[in-house]
């Protein structure tokens, strides 16, 4: 197990990357890239029923499609195979020994057989020598309820052992991966998953396999963290106890918990995945595959995040008097609210209200609603420039939507990122990219601000001088770029609110009508706008955003909805200003009246992923003390305030919803702009975006830290160790070495 | 807690042995090697490694000979070579500075360099000591001759090094001389053949900084019959010797 299908790309390749590549040395780690191979499907028998599979499935696939179930420590579906934990050995016709179904390539007309004599025979040999090895401790062991080798050895595992080695078990040396993977390396049965999908998917090359035979262990042989914001992933791959959760560690069994299946919100990717609660806890998160999303992963900020639930909660209304807040009742509260609303003197645009990056589609609707009842159009986003008309405009939604879709990546001959770094904007879909570069001849371009992403490429410039030279024709990447069939570009959500984000969008979608033969097709639309917040997709479907007028407006009466990325400065010094939400962070501070709101783990709502994917999240917990659903609370103040909604349960809100765009109650569905549309959207962009200055600024990574971009991860625990440890590198109980590495290299 | 400790005391009162029962657990069995890295004064990353001009030339004709894509299959001569330049043992920088120079990620190269046992990752004596005790040699006295070594040596143990850093002593696997058993190597050298007074013999000259004749300590040639040859014993016939006339 030395390398891994790390097989570089030629020499010609090679020396093109390395000249102008942001990565030049990990250009020698890509596979050979090959394109699909649409394989001719092959027949066999397994266990007397006849299969066909493509040609090159391996056995095991085989084996599934015929319902046979097969054992497998170390075969993962999404991962390279490595056969070697023997423990999916069938028996072949005409074999002379049992085979390993994850290694070999199904057969045309073979006979395979999953439950003979031998079979059990050997799986039975193979579990007592992984047993042999493993120090059983069970009861001690946070896998323990879901571990592939207790469940394996007792359906398949002897029901004695014959070990009695007097010189002892196995014993392997702990692992320190930083805070959020818990190592026991004694438990460890090497099936190397952890390493494959590190190397493969995370991109961290740094784990491996040290010593040989019977003292082979994972580890990175050097002391370090495992920097990867996939990290958590290994601890689901994991077939044993060996990589656990270290923020879970001896909390749950997994029977004791209740699995809700629901919608991560810490990014715009819209992951799925299951909240295990217990009582009125979040107790996990884990991933649940959907191959259109998330596949079978989730960043660490969406799996570790959640004990920021249990922190800094709003769970009680509360008024400010003088610099202190007092907890009062709901009915005071709303009373308050409306008090404020006249007394403030606020008329039409003068109520603002700005949302934030969780609040759901359903308090979005009410509270875009409640405000145009009160005669206002002075809606904003908690963003830089929120309170001005996006420069995309809203009207067409393909011109702010991730258009080729998340498994469209896959498709791409060439990617042009401008100002995002994906790893940190939607760690997930950046697997995928990755994915496509090590296996495919994928070519990166990158304008905006460098970063490790996890492959290699092509830089093109920091600013808009660059983009603008590329759109003209000027530079490497160009000729790379003409040449791709399936070319994509991702346009990153900060591109929106940095000064030149007007001018991006001018060029591009000149450039995208210019080249419309390759990016606008009636089945490509190659022009992605790369959202990062999960609200965002959603606000802009229901036209969240100021009329020009509005946004001219100086406000009196500020309502802010889960908006705590704002400016404080830019809150008038008079403004009634009441906050909603479910965490005690900047916008609480401001407000005049908090009010306790649900957060994504406690309400049943819609939410619209950067594809414009609408997905329902569901409620495992209830919101704690006298916290309510969002739009429950703006339902309650819009009767107070004499402008009752016309909704009162989820259900007619939904109709509002249908009303306002089918597309936010289609749940898990992507529907395509058509071409013509596109291109029309397109130019309302160009114009909307008309003449602009080009100031040059370069752009920015839109996210500085990855750990903490909103109320939850803010309040995290553990979000706060990745911190030190990750992003600010304090170096976490390791030895000083590492840092210095390079200088070896001198 | 109160009634607890009562209780406690009236069975320790009864069954002394019983409460002073410890958790047991089975006996952990330790590898030979470490395999991590640790960083030692003598060892760590930020001590410079680079191959010397005569090595980056060898390095580059190593690496000449794989596809240019294929680059990282120099590893093993690579490694080899850096662990000859640094004193016979592969440290974390020269690791670092193979992976550099092969454009690997640096892991892979720890992987190959802790597979192989001949790549030292703790640094060795002048004279690197490998004494066979597989079953040929064993059945041919092997363990006299480790004994011997290790006491002529001041009484080091295998995996020892001299307090004058001159010997290193390790046990090794079979070394593919079984003819001659019993052998160690020093170094590239096979000693073969060896008797307990011959290795102290071999030992001294190389504590004096001579090199002792590699190869069979008993004085016969390579391995042939030491009890001398039962066939082929008359001299063998030149060329042409059966042939007709005109062909000799
Ligand atoms: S740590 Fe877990 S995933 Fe990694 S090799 Fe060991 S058993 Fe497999
Ligand atoms: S699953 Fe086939 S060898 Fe591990
Ligand atoms: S057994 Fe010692 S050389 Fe082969």
């Amino acid at each position: 197990m030395l390398s891994i299908k790390c097989l570089p790309v030629s020499a010609q390749r090679l020396a093109k990357v390395a000249s102008s590549s942001g990565l030049a040395s990990s250009a020698g780690r890509r596979n050979f890239s090959s394109t699909h191979i649409r394989q001719a499907d092959i027949t066999l028998t397994v266990d007397g029923k006849e299969v066909t599979v493509p040609q090159g499935s391996a056995l095991i696939q085989a084996c599934e499609a015929a319902g046979a179930t097969i054992p497998r420590f170390c075969y993962h579906d999404r991962l390279a195979i490595a056969g070697n934990c023997r423990m999916c050995l069938v028996e072949v016709e005409k074999s002379p020994k049992p085979v390993a179904s994850c290694a070999m390539p199904a057969m045309p007309g073979s006979k395979v057989f999953t439950n003979t004599p031998l079979v059990h025979e050997a799986r039975e040999g193979v579990m007592e020598f992984l047993l042999a090895n493993h120090p059983l401790d069970c009861p001690i062991c946070d896998q323990g309820g879901e571990c592939d080798l207790q469940d394996q050895s007792m359906r398949y595992g002897s029901d004695r052992t014959r070990f009695h080695e007097i010189t002892g078990k196995r014993a392997v040396e702990d692992k320190d991966l930083g805070p959020l993977v818990k190592t026991v390396m004694t438990r460890c049965i090497q099936c190397t998953r952890c390493v494959r999908f590190a190397n493969e998917v995370a991109g961290v090359e740094e784990l491996g396999t040290t010593g040989r035979g019977n003292d082979l262990q994972i580890g990175m042989y050097v002391e370090k963290t495992m920097d990867s914001e996939l990290s958590g992933n290994v601890i689901d791959l994991c077939p044993v106890g060996a990589l656990t959760s270290k923020p879970y560690a001896f909390h749950a069994r997994p029977w004791e918990l209740k699995n809700t299946e629901s919608v991560d919100v810490m990014d715009a990717v819209g992951s799925n995945i299951r909240v295990d609660s217990r009582g009125i806890q979040v107790m996990r998160i884990q991933p649940r595959t959907n191959d259109d999303v998330n596949e079978e992963w989730i960043n660490d900020k969406t799996r570790f995040a959640y004990d920021g639930l249990k922190f800094q909660r709003l769970t009680t209304p509360l008024m400010k008097q003088g610099d202190r807040f007092v907890p009062a009742s709901w009915e005071d509260s709303l009373k308050a609210i409306a008090d404020g609303l006249s007394s403030s003197g606020a008329k039409g645009n003068e109520i603002k209200a700005v949302a934030g990056h969780l609040a759901d589609t359903e308090s979005l609707v009410a509270l875009k609603d409640l405000v145009n009842r009160l005669g206002s159009d002075n809606l904003a986003l908690d963003q830089v420039n929120g309170d001005k008309l996006p420069v995309h405009g809203v009207d067409v939604r393909s011109n702010y939507l991730f258009n080729s879709k998340i498994p469209g990546v896959e498709e791409a001959d060439a990617i042009l990122l401008i100002g995002t770094n994906p790893r940190h904007e939607a760690a997930v879909l950046n697997s995928r990219i990755r994915k496509s570069w090590l296996h495919t001849g994928l070519e990166v371009g990158l304008v905006g601000e460098r970063a490790d992403t996890t492959y290699g490429y092509d830089y093109i410039g920091p600013d808009m001088k660059s983009l603008a030279n590329f759109v003209a024709g000027k530079g490497a990447f160009v000729d790379k770029f003409k040449a791709a069939k399936k070319p994509m570009i991702i346009v990153g959500s900060g591109v929106n609110e940095h000064p030149d984000g007007a001018a991006v969008f001018n060029s591009l979608s000149k450039y995208v009508e210019a080249n419309k033969a390759k990016l606008l097709t009636p089945d490509w639309n190659g022009l992605n706008i790369l959202q990062r917040v999960a609200s965002r997709p959603a606000a802009y479907d229901i036209g969240f955003v100021p009329s020009k007028k509005a946004s001219a407006t100086k406000p009196k009466f500020i309502y802010l909805l889960n908006a705590d990325e704002l400016d404080p400065k830019s809150i008038p010094k008079d403004a009634f200003v009441v906050y909603q939400g479910h965490h005690g962070d900047l916008g609480a501070q401001l407000a005049d009246v908090c009010l306790p709101a649900a957060a994504y783990t406690e309400k049943g709502t819609t939410w619209v992923n950067t594809e414009g994917r609408t997905q329902l999240g569901r409620a495992a917990v209830p919101p704690p003390g006298a916290s309510r659903e969002d739009w429950k609370i703006i339902r309650a103040l819009s009767e107070i305030v004499g402008t009752p909604l016309p909704y009162d349960d989820v259900l007619s809100l939904r109709d509002r919803m249908w009303e306002i765009s089918p597309s936010l109650v289609r749940y898990d569905v992507t529907e395509r702009t058509s071409a013509e549309i596109a291109s029309l959207g397109l130019k309302t962009a160009a114009v909307l975006s008309g003449s602009t200055k080009i100031s040059g600024a370069p752009f920015v990574k839109a996210i500085a830290n990855f750990y903490q971009t909103d109320p939850i991860s803010r309040a995290s625990v553990t979000m706060a160790q990745c911190t030190r440890a990750f992003t600010r590198g304090e170096n976490y109980g390791l030895s000083e070495s590492q840092k210095a590495s390079e200088a070896a290299f001198a | 807690m109160f009634t607890a400790g009562i209780v406690g005391r009236r069975l320790a009162h009864n069954r002394v042995t019983q409460t002073r029962r410890s958790i047991s657990r089975s006996i952990p069995r330790l590898s030979e090697a470490i395999f991590n890295h640790r960083d030692t004064p003598y060892n760590n990353p930020k001590i410079p490694f680079e191959f010397s001009a005569e090595n980056l030339k060898r390095a580059k004709e190593i690496i000449s000979r794989y596809p240019p894509q294929y680059k990282k299959a120099a590893v093993i001569p690579l490694l080899d070579l850096g662990q000859r330049q640094n004193k016979g043992w592969t440290s974390i920088s020269v690791m670092n500075y193979v992976a550099k120079v092969l454009e690997m990620p640096p892991m892979r190269v720890y992987e190959v360099a802790t597979f192989y046992t001949m790549f030292n990752r703790e640094p060795i004596g002048e004279h690197f000591v490998q004494v066979c005790t597989t079953t040929p040699c064993m059945l041919r006295g092997s363990t006299e001759i480790l004994n011997t070594v290790c006491e002529h040596l001041g009484n080091i143990k295998p995996g020892e090094t001299t307090k004058d850093g001159k010997f290193t002593v390790i046990e090794v696997e079979c070394q593919g001389a079984c003819s001659n058993a019993p052998m160690f190597a020093v170094g590239d050298d096979f000693y073969e053949d060896l008797t307990p007074e011959s290795t102290k013999k071999v030992l001294d000259a190389f504590s004096e900084g001579q090199k002792p004749k590699p190869g069979p300590q008993s004085g016969r040639h390579t391995s042939e019959n030491s009890a001398g040859l039962t066939a082929l014993t008359e001299k063998p016939y030149g060329p042409g010797q059966h042939c007709t006339e005109e062909f000799r």
